[in-house]
């Protein structure tokens, strides 16, 4: 079973939801975590992994045997991405905006073209409390694409087969949610109740019913904004899994790197009883 | 020489445009003769590499200096891997393409060396 946590919004408490959902589903289910928020991973902070593997990922870009091309610039056509030019008896190559779609090798007729692995980022791996097998992506500074480096970390085969995997998505609604959804067996989606959680969960709401995922809510911060969150759901047949309520004693445990469901004992079933309602949401 | 210059319009009249990669068209004209053509910027609508595509569509009319407000650097190096010059124009005032053409032919343009700016993309952010 695959569970993805995801917001829209920043900062609404996928991290603190899907680390302490990982404990809880490890007490009786083998579980990967999956901190896909490559651009900053921050996962570990809770779950404190030694990383004992690692892999350079990144994304297959041209090279052009200058002997070999005829410069009829066939690859430079093909390229929706404006990645390679030919000009005259010249060939320019640039990298960063490159997608790796590998058009021009296919398309060159004289096979001059091979590609080359550009590292994007750096997938890290190993076991964290409670057996969790944690595995994360970490986005080189300066690279522009975080998508390849989530598919590369959801590829990246565990050394045991987990029978639970939660991947932490990042924020936002754009393609690195979209990659790290894609797959899912349920989206987990935590929002807060302001305008501005409610306007980015509508967004990543849209997204999973477009992959064909079932949504669940967590309501964090409960208390503060207003009630259109909860009218929303109730009006869109989501179901509002969990509420952690705003308490300054969640906040200052979670800001020194524990885990909710440590912290504050009381959740522990709350947690439970989410993830029985998620299994069943999928398998029935 | 043919010269290009960024411009939003069709005509000589149009005004100036100070985006390359994403200028709405192109006026090439003939320094000598005159003659001029206005052409739509193909990479008006690039999702990305816009600098690149025009670059090369300049390239592909025999353009061998073009005047814009700003090169950014995959359209620094493609443009020079074409050997063609770049000058940049002040969009402020507004100016006319006759205008620039007129400048241009009086010397009063910058040819540039280098990017005028990093790139939207990667390691040149």
């Amino acid at each position: 079973m695959r569970i993805v946590v995801a917001s829209g919004k920043g900062g609404t408490g996928k991290t603190t939801v899907a680390t302490s959902l990982a404990l809880i589903a490890s007490e009786r289910e083998s579980v990967r975590l999956m901190d896909c928020d490559v651009e900053a991973p921050n996962a570990r902070l809770f779950l404190n992994p030694s990383f004992d593997s690692h892999k350079e990922v990144g994304i297959l870009i041209p090279q052009v045997d200058e002997n070999l091309c005829n410069f009829c610039g066939k690859c430079a056509q093909i390229c929706q991405f404006h990645a390679i030019a030919v000009i005259g008896k010249k060939i320019l190559i640039f990298p960063e905006l490159c997608h790796g779609c590998g058009s021009c090798t296919l398309v060159c007729p004289e096979r001059a073209i091979s590609e080359r692995l550009e590292v994007m980022g750096v997938l890290s791996g190993g076991p964290a409390v409670h057996d969790i097998d944690f595995a994360q992506g970490m986005m080189k500074i300066g690279e522009p694409m975080a998508v390849p480096i989530i598919r590369e970390l959801k590829k990246w085969a565990p050394v045991n087969q987990p029978t639970v995997e939660i991947r932490d998505a990042p924020p936002g609604a754009s393609c690195p949610v979209v990659e790290t959804m894609r797959g899912a067996d349920f989206a987990l989606l935590v929002t807060e109740p302001t305008p501005f959680g409610l306007h980015d969960l509508k967004q990543v709401v849209a997204i999973a019913r477009q992959l064909g995922i079932p949504a669940g809510v967590v309501i964090n911060r409960d208390g503060i904004g207003d009630d259109a969150v909860e009218m929303y759901c109730n009006e869109n047949n989501l179901p509002i899994l969990l509420r952690i309520p705003m308490e300054r004693r969640i906040a200052e445990a979670i800001a020194s790197g524990k885990l909710l469901v440590d912290a504050a004992p009381e959740y522990h079933s709350a947690f439970q009883n989410m993830f029985e309602s998620i299994t069943t949401e999928v398998y029935i | 020489m043919k010269l290009a210059i960024s411009i939003s319009g069709k005509t000589l009249d149009s005004p100036f445009d100070t985006r390359f990669g994403r200028a709405s068209s192109f006026c090439i004209v003939d320094t000598e003769s005159g003659e001029w053509q206005a052409f739509d910027n193909p990479a008006i609508s690039a999702s990305g590499g816009a600098g690149v595509q025009a670059s090369q569509f300049v390239a592909s009319q025999g353009a061998q200096a073009v005047v814009s407000g700003a090169f950014g650097p995959n359209a620094y190096d493609t443009l020079a891997a074409a050997d063609i010059k770049m000058y940049i124009a002040p969009g402020d005032p507004a100016h006319s393409a006759t205008e620039i053409l007129e400048m241009f032919k009086a010397e009063k343009l910058t040819q540039i060396e280098a990017a005028t700016h990093k790139g939207y993309h990667g390691e040149n952010h």
